[in-house]
């Protein structure tokens, strides 16, 4: 185990390297400078803004530089704000982000589990149809859309909720909500079909005919093996709620990590859209460790340190 | 009790055809045929088929047959909502909403169907060689894979559009340089699966060629997965280009996309909410038809997996 996690913590450092390296050279060969405005600069000062951020030292010792320092999360000063760092801009939108994140982590595992459970028991009934044709629509509504959408109808039209705000919980349950809805029926298709899988198998049939109640054979001895998929498709799924998060706080107006992104990327902010980049992909990688980790303790039949087991 | 009555004939052995137990009874059916039989009895998928030609013949016509064009201004008639001259309205510029909407269905399917078709080249490529020669070649490729899809897809094509600046064909291969993988990784489970097939063995033993054995017997049997994956890979694809349009780093001007219509419908949703409503519809629409296609796909070829 210890050496299954030091191989994957390496793996993690290769791409990471992989990605700082990656994103340090392409946003070296993006057009436009950063302190290209409307304001035309003195040649002079023009020059002593680039001395004053390292511009002007060879390519190779500023990568050297960003490398050592993107180590102690140092990812130097902001083009556009003077006088703020980086790393001051994402503890500043982390937090409100983080919670988001979350809140659709449980709204997507929760319903997605609990809808995939219904149609499977229901299988070739209504329920099933009628769950199966809104996972399909749920995977087909863009999260963009979704969150227009729930915006107009509840914000704008019933005045349930505040249009585009964030001071107390219920000004997140529209975004996590929209957040939500993709992953949620991925999950629910996921879920029905292993549900599916393990009720047909022998074992269940055993506990079945030993005159186990049907509750228990499905919840105890089905839903828990069921579950496994779903705990596989975790890693995607932070990915799609990261992601998705970029336009959901653009939207509802949240000053979070995702829209300080998007923000620094119609700043043409180099430095912020790198530093959120490889901090978007550190918590992305961690996160897929974790449910690797996480996999391998809930089913025993897989042993990650074992030759090959790790894929 | 009833009397029987038997005659000699009652004990005369009966005449059996032997050809007649030969004969085939139904009509014999080959994989694809087969699988077409199953297709067309999914009500939902074929409906998808229909609803992506509408789209497809609207992308094609549906800007002349509105009568305006996707790029004229028209101050005089702004934010109008829909009417017999302007079947969807107008935007803040007054361009027809109708018109812009078939111009950027012309542009999201184009998108969708392109990445999705580089994805495949690239894709089976990659996974076939990877597959079929294993070993060290196997190793070094999937690994170049793996490392390319830990990353987060959408972060790294926004990073590329970024770099590269703004335009269809950026935004395609912004998108093929990630998206190619998913299909490697299909194809080479399942061209190391039936490597070692016999009949790959038997074609091996008359001579055949890696090429041949490749391109003749692993790449088509691999046809079914192929096929699925495409078909879930474009309403993705149309996605990422809505969302990258959303962004505000899509098509540029005047052109438009249905992510770029609901982008520019945002800010005037309290009051003109038709402007946010077709693009959204169709979008939805067309990703709707892609997946209920795909998953008939996924139902007919491989029967195994039917629930």
């Amino acid at each position: 185990m210890a050496k299954y996690l030091l191989k994957r913590i390496a793996y993690i450092f290769l791409s990471l390297f992989l990605i700082i390296t990656v994103t340090f050279f392409l946003m070296q060969i993006a057009p436009g400078s950063p302190f290209a405005s409307e304001r035309k600069m003195t040649p002079a000062l023009e020059k002593q803004m680039e001395e004053a951020y390292g511009l002007n030292d060879p390519i190779h010792e500023q990568y050297l530089d960003y490398l050592v320092n993107a180590l102690t999360f140092d990812f130097g000063p902001s083009f556009k704000y003077v006088g703020q760092d980086v790393m001051d801009i994402i503890l500043r939108g982390f937090p409100y982000s983080l919670v988001l994140g979350l809140e659709a982590l449980f709204i997507a595992t929760g319903f997605g589990i609990l809808f995939g459970v219904f149609a499977a028991l229901k299988h070739n009934k209504f329920g099933d149809y009628a769950a199966m044709v809104i996972a399909v629509l749920g995977i087909s509504v863009p999260s963009f859309i979704m969150a227009t959408i729930l915006q107009y109808i509840f914000a704008i039209k019933l005045n349930m909720f505040s249009v585009a705000r964030m001071e107390s919980f219920a000004d997140t349950i529209l975004p996590a909500l929209a957040l939500a809805t993709t992953p949620l029926a991925f999950i629910a298709r996921l879920m029905r079909s292993s549900m599916l899988d393990v009720l047909n198998s022998d074992y269940i049939k055993t506990a079945k005919s030993k005159g186990m109640s049907q509750r228990i054979v499905t919840y105890k001895h089905g839903l828990r093996n069921a579950l496994l998929p779903v705990i596989s498709y975790m890693g995607p799924l932070v990915a799609s709620i990261l992601t998705g998060s970029f336009v959901i706080e653009k939207i509802f107006g949240i000053p979070g990590l995702g829209s300080e992104f998007v923000t620094s990327i119609t700043n043409r902010d180099y430095t912020v859209i790198m530093g959120t980049t490889v901090f978007f992909s550190v918590i992305l990688l961690f996160c897929v460790l974790l449910v690797d980790i996480i996999y391998g303790i809930v089913d025993p039949r897989i042993k990650l340190d074992a030759k090959g087991g790790e894929k | 009790m009833e009397k029987l009555q038997l005659s000699n004939e009652d004990f005369q052995p009966l005449h059996i055809d032997q050809t007649e137990s030969e004969k085939i009874a139904g009509e014999s059916t080959s994989y694809w045929k087969d699988a077409w039989r199953r297709f067309r009895k999914n009500k939902l998928a074929i409906a998808g088929i229909v609803i992506l030609l509408l789209l497809g013949f609207m992308a094609i016509f549906g800007e002349s047959i509105s009568g305006h064009n996707y790029r004229d201004t028209d101050l005089m008639s702004t934010n109008l909502e829909p009417s017999s001259e302007h079947w969807f309205g107008t935007d803040n510029l007054g361009r027809d909403i109708f018109a812009r909407t078939w111009d950027g269905a012309k542009i999201s399917l184009f998108i969708g169907l392109m990445a999705a078709f580089l994805d495949l080249i690239i894709g089976v490529i990659w996974g076939a060689i990877a597959g079929y020669f294993g070993g060290k070649v196997d190793e070094y490729m999937m690994r170049i894979a793996d490392i390319l899809y830990g990353l987060p897809y959408l972060l790294v094509v926004i990073l590329l559009m970024v770099v590269m600046g703004q335009g269809i064909w950026t935004m395609i291969i912004a998108m093929v340089i990630t998206g190619w993988i998913n299909m490697a990784r299909i194809v080479r489970g399942q061209v190391l699966q039936l490597r070692s097939e016999e009949y790959v063995l038997a074609s091996r033993s008359l001579g055949a060629s890696n090429m041949r054995l490749l391109f003749k017997h692993l790449i088509p049997n691999t046809l079914g997965p192929i096929l699925v994956t495409l078909t879930l890979t474009v309403p993705n694809a149309i996605f990422t280009e809505a969302f990258l349009s959303f962004l505000g780093l899509g098509v540029p001007a005047p052109h438009s996309s249905w992510g770029v219509m609901t982008s520019e419908a945002l800010s005037a949703l309290k009051h003109y909410p038709y402007q946010l409503f077709f693009p959204a519809f169709f979008i939805c629409l067309t990703m709707l038809a892609f997946n209920v296609i795909g998953d008939g796909l996924r139902d007919a070829l491989d029967p195994k997996e039917r629930k």
